[in-house]
């Protein structure tokens, strides 16, 4: 039981905006140490070749440049390991830290100069003669899998890894199926695209023999760990500080090669290096994610009921498996079938390499491009077989007496391999989202014609997979003024993590929040941790605060009665102060001088929670322009346990916008060389102010996460997993007159345009 | 994105502006919010940046019988807020109102978005759609150059790289005439992907004459479409007419692809908005 | 180059190259961090400051270009005893997530509040339509500037 609940469920204000409505958060880019220097990157101008020079001579002659760091000055050139999943055989395919004879995207780095200003370092790039052989670039997975070109010579394979997910009896279900249909789907390249591109800065003590290095997030420690082997320290001598963060979404915070190549320079030249990402940067060289395509189909009765679902999909990669490269393959493959039922499956996923930007992480990994694929052929079934959208969804939603309910297995194993959806009644946030969105007196607009724009509504249903483990850890210090410090391990991504950690720390001590203060992310505060991604920090972060909170609160009752000359369990700390039953008491700062801490570790055993909810969308189509309204969209998600409605609905929100943007509109264009034409905020274009005006948000906590004492289950990926899908329904219900068939998204006006050109006959 | 180097003047006098010029690889700079980006990414790299900003008698808005006279350094913001301009010119002032957004609408100059001439842009769309002239300064004085010959290409016009846009002047608008405006962009505040500025007079038995019908977006440069306007001219306004002058408006075109949009598409985008405008026009009567 | 001007009501005066523009002279040499740069291209708004009054983009004019000007920046716009009206309303609707593009917005609703306290929805969203944000999805800011309206409306105008 948490002690006050004063604060959790409260929609409590955060900590984290007093100083960024002032404009005083501090970002990698605001930091500048005495006697900086500024890095730029030299990035390969082709997709693929063979280097045969690099010319830095008249670099090193301008005015303000200190030094060009090419694969020469590195030596051996190290490759960055995979974070998540690294299977065997996925050694062959990881990225060496600088191009060194090869490069395989257009953005991969060969050089850094580094000068007194990051207009000189610019300078300095221009500069560089690079002389390059031009190798043919393979641009579209379909090459890649021939495997006319191979892009890691001796590999003998341009397919990095395939998953299959596997239940029941395909063959028989397929067999008996009185109805089925195949499609063949597409999800484009797009990225996370934060607002604060990504930063490094480092320090080097060349008398400690420490580096520091600024402007980490997400995974700090095992980013510490990462970069101390490859420059050869021992782990305790590197240091990771996490500041302000301008957004993640899964991208920001991997190990890239930037996070070697500057905390490199820095000890290379004995002077603290700080390299900004410009924008143009970003757009190549950030994880790019989602590119993928898909021939699936489905087997059902004639009464709607799914029975199998099969299918080949096949992932674009990029040119190198990143840290996080495999996730979205493998969960896309796992939860094709999202919340449903689908006894019988068989899907298998390749991944394969391309001479583009590698890929990651990137919010909802693999479940937002399966959720589309899935969500359509589920409306194309229900049409078939005259079936009503609503009903086939409620036909086949895995139900509460189902729970836990077991999801398809996955081959290669490791963590979550075999998994099931642990709680909760699919169908209540279906209800509340009919409800809300009032499908009954939207019903008779579908497909009509009003005012010159033809209207569509669509439902869709999904579950997002959270709290991947092993552990998180905290630490809890009673200062010396009387205020209680929480280290925790998990990250802040702008999420608000430091009013959510205080809510949870300030209920189970009984005290306010002006009596705690929130440490997070960086390393040198604890032994070890692990960060925020998988939508884990309140499962697991705030689940080892809780656990550390208890064991404080504790402490301090056992201090105070030793000190009071009471036993322990007759001292109640209530309000911030320990009491005996006569009266007496002692304050925080009384206790200080007992330096009462505690070190904890919370483990989920890798139990992962599943959040899950529906989602429904109105829009309105002008079939002159292809332009999509979307005039109502509602979201209901169950996500076990709510700590914040404020930020909860914030990122519920946020992750609608981020998804509507890759439905409609975000695309990262490649031409047949392999250059990435995508390449201004003016060409990848992602949602404004006046794009989506209604977005309405819902959250439930009916069903807690068995999991972890707070009950919570991750709600940062929820929402933006069934956008797309969503989007393509209700845009094919709107132009069903047409015969409108979406199957690749984004739905561009050009694109939306082109479906209501022609009628169907 | 931080520019190449450059030599930096800001000079008192338009000649003094134009002497500079002569130097090799100069630009221009007035509000900036075309050139800074063209900077930013290196796709240009003058060595020498000649500064308006304190050049007088450039930024006034002049309306008399012959017309008004947009001064360069006119921004989008003193459009919109001149009273006088809403009715004597609404074309223009319709056009402007999609001009980018509220912060480039502070800086962005009439001057800046000739001399830039991307074939997306509203004001070279009405200027060639009313046969405005630009006026421009150079070493041998002022010089005057029609619309429909300034713009010559993408990004390209008849500037001389020693010549200043000094204003743009549009032809009397009279009080009765027929026009719309209507553009597509994906998102508020981008180019469009294609748009219509459009305008008739109509003699004392309701027929058409003297259409102008523009086009931007949709080719390399704005243009007119004359097969269009001929067959507006001499008819009066009915649903048919409107219907083929659409249809004719999308064979008149030849657009590029690009990233947002294919040719089919923008030729379909052409006739919708004729099609929309003339609808507009048609009944409200403007 | 010697550039002078008034940053948030004191005069300054900096020595940059004529390539530095604004935003940079801002973060970099004046050490005002509160302006960030989100894509040095126009687009974001990220930057935004008022010059003279006026909401511009910061990465789109040169430091050259404000000699003699008055620049307000995030800073000018806050103290450290309590927040603004407008702060207090960004607080209270959680019209905030990682704080990245806030500055710009910031400024942008002051600029527009000040001239039009009785906007509604739609100018809202328009003005704003030049600020780009990847974590609210902007419903919470639009209700932020709403509730804003308040306090602008009561000052003297």
């Amino acid at each position: 039981m948490i002690g006050t609940n004063r604060y959790i469920g409260s929609p409590v204000e955060r900590t984290e905006d007093l100083r960024f409505l002032r404009g005083r958060g501090e970002f990698v880019g605001d930091l500048a140490p005495e006697g900086l220097l500024h890095a730029a990157i030299l990035r390969s101008p082709v997709a693929h070749g063979r280097i045969r020079g690099i010319d830095v001579a008249p670099v090193l002659e301008l005015a303000g440049v200190h030094a060009v760091i090419t694969a020469a000055e590195i030596g051996a050139v190290p490759v960055i390991p995979l974070r998540l999943l690294p299977l065997p055989g996925t050694e062959r395919f990881l990225q060496p830290v600088i191009a060194a004879d090869r490069v395989r995207y257009v953005g991969e780095p060969i050089a850094l100069v580094i000068a007194d200003s990051a207009a000189l370092a610019e300078d300095g790039v221009g500069a560089i003669g690079l002389d390059i052989e031009e190798l043919a670039p393979v641009v579209d997975r379909r090459v890649s899998g021939a495997g006319e070109t191979v892009l890691f010579e001796g590999s003998g394979t341009n397919l990095a890894m395939t998953f299959t997910a596997t239940c029941g009896d395909i063959d028989a279900a397929f067999r008996e199926a009185a109805y089925t249909r195949r499609e063949q789907f597409e999800v484009q390249r797009h990225m996370a695209m934060t607002m604060e591109p990504r930063g490094v800065l480092a320090e080097w003590d060349a008398a400690q023999q420490r580096m520091t290095v600024f402007g980490a997030a997400k995974v700090a420690f095992f980013n510490r760990d990462t970069l101390a082997g490859l420059l050869g320290l021992p782990a305790s001598s590197v240091d990771l500080i996490e500041n302000d963060v301008g957004g993640g979404f899964g991208a920001r915070g991997e190990f890239y090669p930037e996070d070697f190549l500057v905390p490199f320079a820095a000890r290379h030249l004995g002077r603290p290096v700080r390299w900004i990402e410009d924008r143009r940067e970003h757009l190549i060289a950030m994880n790019h994610a989602r590119e993928t395509d898909g021939d699936i189909e489905i087997a059902c009765r004639r009464d709607g009921t799914i029975l199998g679902l099969r299918g080949d999909v096949f992932v674009d990669i990029g040119a190198y498996i990143r840290t996080t490269g495999l996730i979205a393959p493998r969960t896309l493959t796992q939860f094709l079938s999202g919340p449903y039922r689908v006894p019988n499956q068989r899907i298998t996923t390749q991944a394969l390499l391309t001479n583009k930007t590698p890929t990651g992480t990137y919010r909802a990994p693999g479940r937002y491009e399966g959720s589309f694929f899935f969500e359509r052929l589920l409306e194309l079934a229900a049409n078939d077989l005259g079936i009503d959208i609503v009903e086939m969804r409620r036909r086949n939603l895995i139900s509460a007496a189902e729970m836990p309910y077991k999801l398809p297995l996955l081959d290669p194993g490791g963590p979550g391999a075999v998994t099931e959806a642990d709680s909760g009644d699919y169908a209540e946030p279906l209800d509340r989202c009919l409800a809300e969105f009032g499908w009954e007196q939207k019903r008779a607009l579908q497909g009509r014609l009003i005012d010159g724009r033809y209207h569509g509504i669509a439902i869709a249903c999904f579950i997002e997979g959270a709290g991947a483990g092993p552990k998180e850890t905290a630490r809890l210090d009673l200062e010396a003024d009387g205020l209680i410090t929480v280290y925790v391990g998990s990250a802040a991504v702008g999420q608000g993590l430091e009013t959510v950690m205080g809510q949870i720390a300030a209920d189970t001590l009984g005290i306010t929040l002006d009596q705690l203060r929130i440490v997070h992310g960086s390393t040198p505060y604890l032994k070890e941790g692990y960060g925020s991604f998988h939508s884990r920090s309140t499962i697991l972060g705030g689940s080892a605060v809780l656990q550390g909170a208890r064991a404080l609160a504790e402490k301090i009752r056992v201090a105070a009665a030793a000190r009071l000359g009471v036993e322990a369990a007759d001292v109640e700390f209530v309000d911030g102060r320990a009491r005996t039953k006569d009266g007496r008491a002692l304050t925080l700062v009384e206790l200080a001088t007992d330096r009462l801490r505690v070190d904890i570790e919370f483990s989920n055993n890798n139990t992962l929670t599943y959040a899950y909810g529906s989602s429904a969308a109105h829009v309105a189509v002008d079939p002159g322009t292809g332009q999509v309204e979307l005039i109502d969209y509602v979201a209901v998600e169950d996500v076990g346990r709510i700590i914040n409605p404020l930020t909860l609905h914030g990122q519920a929100v946020g992750g609608i916008v981020q998804g509507l943007g890759g439905a409609m509109m975000e695309n990262l264009v490649y031409d047949a060389n392999g250059q990435m034409l995508s390449g201004s905020l003016a060409d990848y274009l992602i949602p404004t102010a006046t794009d989506f005006r209604t977005i309405r948000a819902f959250a439930l906590q009916n069903h807690p996460a068995p999991s972890n004492p707070l009950g919570a289950k991750g709600a940062g990926e929820g929402t933006i997993i069934p956008t797309g899908a969503v989007m393509a329904n209700a845009i094919a219900n709107a132009l069903s007159s047409f015969g409108a068939t979406p199957t690749a998204l984004p739905l561009s006006p050009a694109r939306v345009w082109r479906m209501a050109s022609t009628r169907a006959q | 994105m931080k520019p190449a180097a450059f030599e930096y003047h800001a000079p008192a006098t338009l000649l003094e502006a134009v002497d500079l010029l002569a130097t090799a690889d100069a630009a221009v700079i007035a509000g900036g919010q075309s050139l800074m980006p063209l900077l930013a990414f290196r796709l240009a790299a003058p060595s020498l940046l000649v500064d308006l900003r304190r050049v007088p008698d450039l930024d006034t808005i002049a309306i008399n019988a012959s017309g008004v006279r947009l001064g360069a350094k006119v921004r989008w913001c003193d459009i919109e807020r001149h009273d006088g301009l809403a009715t004597t010119h609404p074309l223009l002032r319709e056009g402007v109102s999609h001009v980018a957004h509220y912060a480039v609408r502070n800086r962005g100059t009439v001057g800046g978005s000739l001399a830039h001439a991307d074939p997306a842009a509203e004001l070279p769309g009405i200027a060639v759609a009313c046969d405005a002239d630009i006026v421009l300064f150079g070493a041998s004085g002022e010089r005057v150059v029609a619309a429909a010959d300034f713009f010559t290409g993408p990004l390209s016009t008849a500037r001389q790289s020693n010549e200043i846009v000094t204003g743009l002047r549009l032809p009397a608008w009279p009080e009765k005439r027929r026009w719309a405006f209507r553009e597509f962009a994906q998102r508020r505040g981008d180019f469009a992907l294609a748009g219509v500025a459009l305008w008739y007079d109509e003699d004392t038995l309701g027929r058409i004459g003297d259409a102008h019908v523009g086009v931007i977006g949709v080719s390399d440069r704005p243009r007119r479409l004359p097969m269009v306007e001929a067959m507006l001219n001499g008819e009066t306004i009915n649903d048919e007419l409107i219907r083929e002058a659409a249809a004719r408006a999308a064979q008149s075109v030849d657009p590029p692809t690009d990233l947002h949009a294919d040719p089919d598409y923008r030729r379909a985008l052409v006739a919708t908005l004729v099609e929309r405008a003339l609808r507009a026009v048609n009944a409200a009567g403007h | 180059m010697r550039v002078a001007f008034t940053l948030n009501g004191e005069s300054v005066a900096v020595d940059v190259e004529p390539r530095t523009h604004l935003a940079d002279c801002l973060r970099e040499t004046l050490r005002q961090t509160g302006t960030h740069l989100g894509c040095e291209h126009g687009v974001c708004g990220a930057c935004t400051v008022l010059l003279d009054g006026a909401a511009v983009r910061s990465c789109l004019v040169l430091t050259a270009q404000v000699e003699g000007s008055a620049v307000t920046t995030i800073e000018g716009l806050s103290n450290d005893e309590a927040l603004t009206p407008l702060q207090t309303a960004f607080r209270t609707h959680h019209g905030l997530q990682c704080g990245f593009c806030t500055p710009g917005i910031l400024i942008t609703a002051h600029a527009l509040l000040t001239d039009e306290p009785d906007a509604d929805a739609d100018r809202i969203r328009e003005v704003l339509s030049g600020n780009l944000c990847r974590c609210t999805g902007y419903i919470n800011i639009v209700e932020s500037v709403l509730a804003a309206r308040a306090a602008y409306r009561a000052r003297p105008r």
